[in-house]
C-alpha cells in the first residue's frame, strides 16, 4: 500500500489500537492534520496549550494502561509538551508523543520553529526517534508503542520533519518489533526468589511497600495474597495508593514526608521490608543513610537500575510483578504476626495521623473527607502537587486501582486541569474529582475551554487558600513565617471563571455547604467548578522535614481531648 | 581495576548500536547523573552496523554498577560488560610531540627504544613519539618526555578485550542475569 508520511501515522496508530489523540496544530504537523478528516475512527482533541495535552496523554495512560497519544507542532509546540513528558518520564507513564519538525533540508539551519526536540527530550524520555525517511515511519511507531507500554513504561517521541509526513512511500507495518539492545527481564532468578521465601519465613516484623509497579503490573490479586497468607501488613506509596485496598485490614496507610506517623514508624520498626515495584523516593526515605536501618530488604522490580539505587538490597529481584509474586505465593508458607500488628495498632492509636480536627472552620481535610464519602471511594481523584495533593492523597479512602492520579516523582502543579481531562476521556464511565489548588489550578486553567467544548465533565475542588500553599508550609516551618511570594492577594473569581468557561460554578465558603456542593456538582451534567475556600495557614501534618528521619517527625498539634 | 588517587577505575565495554545519536544518549546519561568518565573509545566492530565502546570510568563498585545498569537501560546498547577484573588485553594509542635539537635527539630516540614507541615525525625543533600500551606505559613515557618539553600530546582513549574466544557479537540481547547482581 503507497501512503503519505501523514497517513502511515494514522494507519500505524489505527493498528496500535489509538482512539484519542489530544493535540494542537502548527506549521511543521499541519499535513498530518489535514490527512485526519480521512481517518474518522482517530479522535483528535484540540488543546489549549501542548502542556494540557502532554499531561492529558499522561493522564489516559495512567487510567487505561494504554499509552496515551499527544502530538504537537515542532519549536515552542514541542516545548510546550516538555513538562508533561517529564512528568510522564518520572512516574513509568505509557505514553506516545508525536512532534512536526522542520523539512529536512532545514534542520540545523536554525529555522523557523525549528528545535533539536529529540535533544530536548533525550533525558526525559524511554527512548526517541528522528525519522528521516517516510518509510521507516511505521517501523518507528511501532517500537515506540511497544517500548512506551512494556518493561518499566514511560514516554516515547517520534519527531517527524513536514516533508517526510507528504512524501510518499510504501506502507508496511511490522508485525515484530526488532530491538536486540531492548528486552526486559520478566520472570525473577530462582535462587533470588528462594532467598526472598526464606527471609519472609524468617522475619517477625515483615512489611510490603506496595508501589506504582504493581498496578502498572496489575498484581493486585497477588500482592493481596502474598499479604494475606502471610498476613503482612502493606504500605503503599503516593503512586501505589489503589495497588492494595485501603479499607482492608492489613493496609498501613502511606509513608514518608506526609505519609501516616505509624507508617512511618513501622517501617523504622520492621525486621523485613518488602519493596515492590518502587524506588525509594527520597519523600519516602528521608535520609536514606538512617532509613529503615532495622530491617532486610527485598526489592523485586522490573528495572534493575532501581535496584541498589538509594537504599542497599539484600535480595534484588528484577522481574515483572505479577509474574514474580506468582512465583513467591507458589512458595512461601502461610503464617501469622499477631504481636507485630498489635503493635502497628498500638502505632496507629499513638499516633493519629488521619484525625481530623474538629472545627467549625472549613478546613481542606474535611472536604476531601466528604468528597470520599459522597462518591463512596469510587471516584478517580486527579491532583495537582502541593498540600493538597496530599489531603488527598491521606483522606480519600481509595478502593480501586488507578483511582489516585497524580504526578509524583517530578511533582508538576498544573497537573490537576489537563490530567483530570485525560482521566475523564479514558474512563468515561468514571466520576473524576480534580482536586486542586489555587496555585496549580491557575498555571492550565485554560484547559476548562476544552473540556467544555468536548463535553468532558470533570469536577472540580478547588481548595482555595490564596497561597501557594505547600510553599507557604515550608516558610512557616523553616523559614520563621517569611512569606514570601506565596500569597496571592488577588485570586480571581472563580465561579465567574468557571461561568465564562461555560461550566457550573459553586462557592462554598461554610463547612454545612460542602455536602450540598458536591452532590450539585456530581448532579450536573458537565463539568463543573467548587471553590472552596479554606483556612489560609492549615498545615499538612505529619511531616518529616526534606533529608531528615523518622525520629524529627512532626505531628499535629491536636488538643487532648481530640488526641483521644 | 586499578586505581588512580584513590578513586577506583573500571574499564567497561559496550556493544551498541551504529545509529546517529548513540553516542549523545550515552554521554548524557553520564553527564546527567554525574558519572565520571575517564576516558571513551568508539570504534566498528565486526558486524556492519554495531560498534564497541571502551570507556575507563571512575567511582567505587556500587557507582559502577549503577553505570552499567543505566547504560543497558538505553535502548541503542545492546550489551554491557565490566571486564575490569576479567583477563583482558587493554591498549591506548597516544602521539607525543617533544621539543628535540641535535643535542637531545639521540637521548630522545634511546627513550622511545626503550619504551618500544616509535618516531613518526622528525622536524627541525621537533619530533612526534607513537607509543601503544597501556595507560601506565603512556603515562611513564609521557613523564620521561616532559624534562625535554612535551609540545603536544593526543591520547585515543584505552580500549580492551576479553582474552580467548568468547567475544562475539550476540545479535540478540543477551539476556542478563540480574538476578545474581549483586546490589552492593
Amino acid at each position: 500500500m503507497r501512503l503519505n508520511g501523514s497517513q502511515m501515522v494514522c494507519e500505524s496508530l489505527l493498528r496500535e489500537g489509538v482512539e484519542v489523540i489530544f493535540g494542537l496544530p502548527g506549521g511543521a504537523i499541519l499535513p498530518l492534520y489535514q490527512t485526519l478528516p480521512e481517518y474518522p475512527q482517530l479522535r483528535h482533541i484540540l488543546v489549549r496549550h501542548e502542556q494540557g495535552a502532554a499531561h492529558a496523554a499522561d493522564g489516559y495512560g495512567r487510567v487505561t494502561g494504554k499509552p496515551g497519544v499527544a502530538w504537537a507542532t515542532s519549536g515552542p509546540g514541542a516545548t510546550n509538551l516538555v513538562t508533561g513528558i517529564a512528568t510522564a518520564q518520572m512516574d513509568s507513564v505509557p505514553m506516545v508523543i508525536i512532534t512536526g519538525q522542520v523539512s529536512r533540508a532545514s534542520i540545523g539551519s536554525d529555522a523557523f520553529q525549528e528545535t533539536d526536540t529529540t535533544g530536548i527530550t533525550l533525558p526525559i524520555t524511554k527512548h526517541n526517534y528522528l525519522v528521516m525517511n517516510t518509510v521507516d515511519i511505521p517501523r518507528a511507531i511501532k517500537e515506540a508503542f511497544h517500548i512506551a507500554s512494556t518493561g518499566r513504561p514511560g514516554p516515547v517521541l517520534v519527531d517527524i520533519p513536514k516533508d517526510v509526513f507528504t512524501e510518499e512511500a510504501e506502507f508496511e507495518y511490522p508485525d515484530e518489533v526488532d530491538l536486540p539492545g531492548y528486552n526486559p527481564t520478566l520472570e525473577g532468578h530462582p535462587a533470588q526468589v528462594k532467598r526472598a521465601v526464606r527471609l519472609i519465613a524468617q522475619a517477625r516484623r515483615p512489611v510490603i511497600l506496595a508501589g506504582h509497579g504493581i498496578i502498572i503490573s496489575q498484581a493486585y490479586d497477588e500482592v493481596r495474597e502474598l499479604a494475606e497468607k502471610v498476613q503482612i501488613p502493606v504500605i503503599t506509596t503516593l503512586l501505589g495508593i489503589g495497588s492494595f485496598p485501603d479499607d482492608h485490614l492489613l493496609c498501613v496507610g502511606m509513608p514518608g514526608m506526609h505519609g501516616m506517623a505509624y507508617a512511618s514508624l513501622a517501617i523504622e520498626e520492621a525486621d523485613l521490608l518488602i519493596a515492590l515495584g518502587m524506588r525509594f523516593d527520597d519523600r519516602i526515605t528521608g535520609k536514606t543513610s538512617e532509613f529503615a536501618v532495622n530491617s532486610k530488604k527485598i526489592h523485586i522490580e522490573i528495572d534493575p537500575s532501581e535496584i541498589g539505587k538509594n537504599v542497599h538490597v539484600d535480595v534484588p529481584i528484577v522481574g515483572d510483578l505479577k509474574l514474580v509474586l506468582r512465583e513467591l505465593n507458589r512458595r512461601v508458607k502461610p503464617k501469622t504476626h499477631v504481636e507485630w500488628i498489635q503493635r502497628i495498632d498500638e502505632l496507629k492509636q499513638g499516633h493519629p495521623s488521619m484525625l481530623i480536627r474538629d472545627t467549625d472552620k472549613l478546613i481542606p481535610q474535611y472536604i476531601v473527607q466528604q468528597l470520599a464519602e459522597a462518591t463512596n471511594g469510587d471516584a478517580i481523584v486527579v491532583t495537582g502537587v502541593g498540600q493538597h495533593q496530599m489531603w488527598a492523597a491521606q483522606h480519600y479512602t481509595y478502593r480501586h486501582p488507578r483511582s489516585l492520579i497524580t504526578s509524583g516523582g517530578s511533582g508538576a502543579m498544573g497537573y490537576e486541569v489537563p490530567g483530570a481531562m485525560g482521566a475523564q476521556v479514558g474512563r468515561p464511565d468514571k466520576v473524576v474529582w480534580s482536586v486542586a489548588g489555587d496555585g496549580g489550578f491557575q498555571m492550565t486553567m485554560a484547559e476548562l475551554a476544552t473540556l467544555v467544548e468536548n463535553n468532558i465533565p470533570v469536577k472540580f475542588a478547588i481548595i482555595n487558600n490564596s497561597f501557594l500553599g505547600m510553599v507557604r508550609q515550608w516558610q512557616e516551618f523553616f523559614y520563621q513565617k517569611s512569606y514570601v511570594a506565596t500569597g496571592y492577594t488577588h485570586n480571581p473569581d472563580f465561579v465567574k471563571l468557571a461561568e465564562a468557561f461555560g461550566m457550573l460554578g459553586i462557592r462554598v465558603t461554610d463547612k454545612a455547604q460542602v455536602r450540598s456542593a458536591i452532590t450539585r456538582a456530581m448532579d450536573y451534567d458537565g463539568p463543573a467548578l467548587v471553590d472552596f475556600v479554606v483556612e489560609e495557614e492549615e498545615n499538612v501534618y505529619p511531616m518529616i522535614p526534606a533529608g531528615q528521619t523518622v525520629h524529627d517527625l512532626i505531628e499535629e498539634p491536636l488538643p487532648e481531648r481530640v488526641r483521644r | 581495576m586499578t586505581t588512580n588517587g584513590g578513586v577506583p577505575k573500571h574499564t567497561i565495554t559496550a556493544l551498541v548500536q551504529d545509529k546517529p545519536g548513540v553516542l549523545n544518549r550515552i554521554s548524557s546519561m553520564f553527564r546527567r547523573r554525574g558519572f565520571n568518565i575517564s576516558s571513551l573509545a568508539v570504534g566498528h566492530s565486526e558486524e556492519p552496523d554495531l560498534s564497541r565502546m571502551t570507556f575507563v570510568v571512575e567511582g567505587d563498585d556500587k557507582v559502577v554498577e549503577q553505570m552499567t545498569k543505566h547504560l543497558h537501560k538505553l535502548i541503542d546498547v545492546i550489551r554491557v560488560s565490566d571486564i575490569s577484573n576479567q583477563n583482558i588485553v587493554s591498549r591506548e594509542l597516544a602521539l607525543i610531540k617533544v621539543r628535540s635539537n641535535v643535542q637531545t635527539r639521540s637521548e630522545i630516540m634511546q627513550i622511545v627504544h626503550i619504551f618500544r614507541a616509535n618516531i613518526v615525525d622528525v622536524a627541525v625543533d621537533s619530533l612526534i613519539v607513537e607509543v601503544s600500551g597501556d595507560e601506565d606505559k603512556i603515562d611513564s613515557l609521557h613523564n620521561l618526555l616532559k624534562s625535554f618539553g612535551v609540545l603536544e600530546v593526543m591520547r585515543t582513549g584505552t580500549i580492551a578485550m576479553n582474552r580467548g574466544a568468547d567475544s562475539r557479537v550476540r545479535r540478540t540481547a543477551a539476556r542478563v542475569d540480574w538476578g545474581e547482581a549483586s546490589s552492593v
